[in-house]
């Protein structure tokens, strides 16, 4: 996981930029964007590129981290030996994805440190999906089904980003993605045709992580404010409203197979439009987790500030010893 | 399972190695339980995903040490049953495995102390008179020394590092002390196993424990705790206070929901 279309504009984003960027530069970067060439590091590129970027890759990045909680939650109690392991090495790729966004960010010239203090500070947005509270064995198949699953419908686009280093992390995102949605579904099979018991936790899971999913794409397209800039970028090659139309199609057969309900009331196929319409999502709750009222937004935040606070002498003393080999290493 | 008989010694019964493979598997087991609370919560994102590997892979040889042990046993018992359905004075891991992580050098040091315990044990075993065993040691063996490197290497950063660091884990490391005697301290399941020539002698593999322990210790500048005694054998199911907690953790789905498939 998980870029998501998150509310906040750009800064200033189609505003024009402080600078006055060199025309002729502009126009052989934008040439090249509709050549289909990448954007590597040391390139031009106009400051919004970079600040769209910057924030994109580091709110994907925090995601990730942040997403390791609610599945952490679980790792002591999954039910077998096989789904303990499935479920750290799951919990292991996210905080994997994280490095390695940090340093595809880094590439655009920020230090991932600065970009946890903003996390911390709480100045940094992450998907609003994890904060939503992880109670039942359950979660975490329907975590995998759905919320891996939305990830990667927003991220198989992503691997022909115009950003050379963001297109290449996502390709290597993906493949890991898609195992993780596997190893969700397969929980969810197994619930679905368990005892009474399991079956009620799969369609309760269904339940609460539906809607949340499907926000997971973003705000609709008529409140979208940055969309445009980033499709002709092609930092976005689709948007929110596509996208989530996409998932729903792929994933309502899915929950039939498993014999679940989508609780959906208006759910229906539409054959002229050969798609699922779908109700309406409730943006008041969307906005609410955004703004930090969700769930567990304080939970989590508490989480990582406490990790981070008690990981604080553990750094100081990497950085102490380094240091005093480095020293070392001069004088002989 | 397949001939188990030293030179000259007694085979050891079934019962035996059933419970000797229990002993080795169970400290797998907590340990990575332990390891896995820390997922998510470690002070980089880089030791998140060190400790993930060593739970990986220690929950692999678990899984490997309870396959076998159910056939030994040969009641039809699964590596589940046997993992998440016994009563806590059946559980035979080494005490230290399943004290609580306490902060990050703490789980650091207990860490180091299996890690090189196993580093010695695995080494005996893979010369184990039971093929199966010895092979089940030889891969534990190669991933172990990954663990120990990586233990090690905090270690020293942590034991040179900041006076305060220094202070933290030199404390940790007199506190857990006590407990590595119960490694080296012979009973006679491990007599009867080492009689067979399934196992090496216990009490024989604290000298290399300290050959791998004394060098890291010294580059790390702490100081090597005096021997104490120690009250606790989980090997024997005698354990702590805080087995049964992570028991409840470990344990929760499959006691509330008896004979659900997951
Ligand atoms: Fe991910
Ligand atoms: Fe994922």
């Amino acid at each position: 996981m998980y870029t998501q279309g998150l509310a906040e504009p750009p800064a200033r984003a189609g505003a024009p930029e402080p600078v006055v960027e060199d025309a002729e530069q502009l126009r052989r970067f934008e040439a090249r964007i509709d050549a289909e060439e990448k954007i590597e590091p040391k390139d031009w590129m106009p400051a919004a590129y970079r600040r769209t970027l910057i924030r994109q890759i580091s709110q994907h990045a925090h995601s990730e981290i942040v997403g390791m909680l609610p599945e952490g939650n679980w790792i002591g109690r999954a039910p077998s030996l096989q789904r303990k392991l499935i479920l750290i090495a799951k919990v292991q790729d996210e905080g994997g994805h994280g490095a390695y966004l940090y340093s595809a960010a880094e590439t655009l010239g920020v230090s991932r440190a600065e970009l946890i203090d903003q996390l911390l500070a709480g100045t940094a947005k992450y998907s609003s999906i994890f904060n939503y509270p992880t109670r039942s064995w359950a979660d975490i198949g329907a975590i995998g089904w759905l919320v891996d699953g939305a990830a990667i419908m927003n991220q198989i686009p992503l691997c022909r980003c115009s950003y050379g280093p963001y297109a290449r992390a996502m390709t290597r995102v993906c493949k890991e993605e898609s195992f993780h949605q596997r190893q969700g579904y397969d929980i969810m099979l197994k619930l679905a045709n368990g005892t009474p018991a399991q079956k009620r936790m799969a369609q309760d899971a269904l339940d609460r992580w539906w809607w949340p999913s499907l926000m997971m794409f973003g705000p609709p397209d008529t409140d979208s404010q940055h969309t445009a800039l980033s499709v002709r970028w092609k930092i976005k090659r689709f948007t929110n409203d596509e996208l989530r139309q996409k998932f729903i199609d792929f994933t309502v057969p899915q929950a039939r197979y498993l014999g679940l309900e989508v609780p959906d009331p208006e759910l229906r196929w539409d054959e002229q439009g050969r798609c699922h319409r779908f109700g309406e999502i409730d943006w008041s709750e969307f906005h609410a987790v955004l703004k930090g009222d969700g769930p567990c937004n304080r939970e989590r935040m508490l989480a990582r500030r406490d990790a981070h606070e008690a990981g604080r002498w553990v750094r100081e003393a990497a950085l102490a010893h380094a240091a005093k080999h480095r020293r070392a290493a001069a004088m002989a | 399972m397949s001939e188990a008989v030293a030179a000259g010694g007694a085979p050891a019964r079934p019962a035996q190695l059933f419970d000797y493979l229990l002993r080795i598997a169970d400290t797998s087991l907590v340990l990575a339980q332990r390891l896995g609370e820390w997922i998510g919560h470690a002070p980089a994102i880089e030791e998140d995903l060190g400790f993930a590997n060593t739970a990986l892979d220690l929950l692999g040889q678990a899984r490997l040490l309870f396959a076998y042990a159910a056939e030994v046993e040969g009641r039809g018992r699964s590596e589940d049953d046997l993992a998440f359905l016994r009563e806590e004075a059946d559980y035979r891991n080494a005490t230290l495995a399943e004290l609580p992580n306490g902060d990050f050098g703490d789980t650091i040091v207990r860490q180091f102390l299996i890690d090189a315990y196993q580093i010695v044990l695995y080494g005996g075993l893979r010369k184990s008179r039971d093929a199966r065993l010895a092979e089940i040691a030889a891969k534990a063996l190669k991933e172990t020394r990954y663990h120990l490197r990586y233990s090690s290497n905090w270690l020293v950063r942590l034991g040179d590092g900041t006076e305060e660091s220094h202070a933290r884990v030199q404390a940790s490391l007199d506190r857990f002390w006590p407990h590595t005697a119960e490694f080296f301290d012979a009973d006679d399941l491990d007599r009867a196993v080492t009689g067979a020539g399934i196992a090496p002698p216990v009490q024989d593999l604290r000298a290399d424990w300290l050959r791998q322990i004394e060098p890291v210790l010294a580059e790390a500048t702490l100081q090597r705790p005096p021997d104490a005694a120690h009250r606790w054998y989980g090997k024997q199911g005698r354990h702590s206070e805080h087995l049964g907690h992570l028991l409840a953790d470990l344990q929760y789905l499959q006691r509330a929901h008896p004979g659900a498939r997951w």
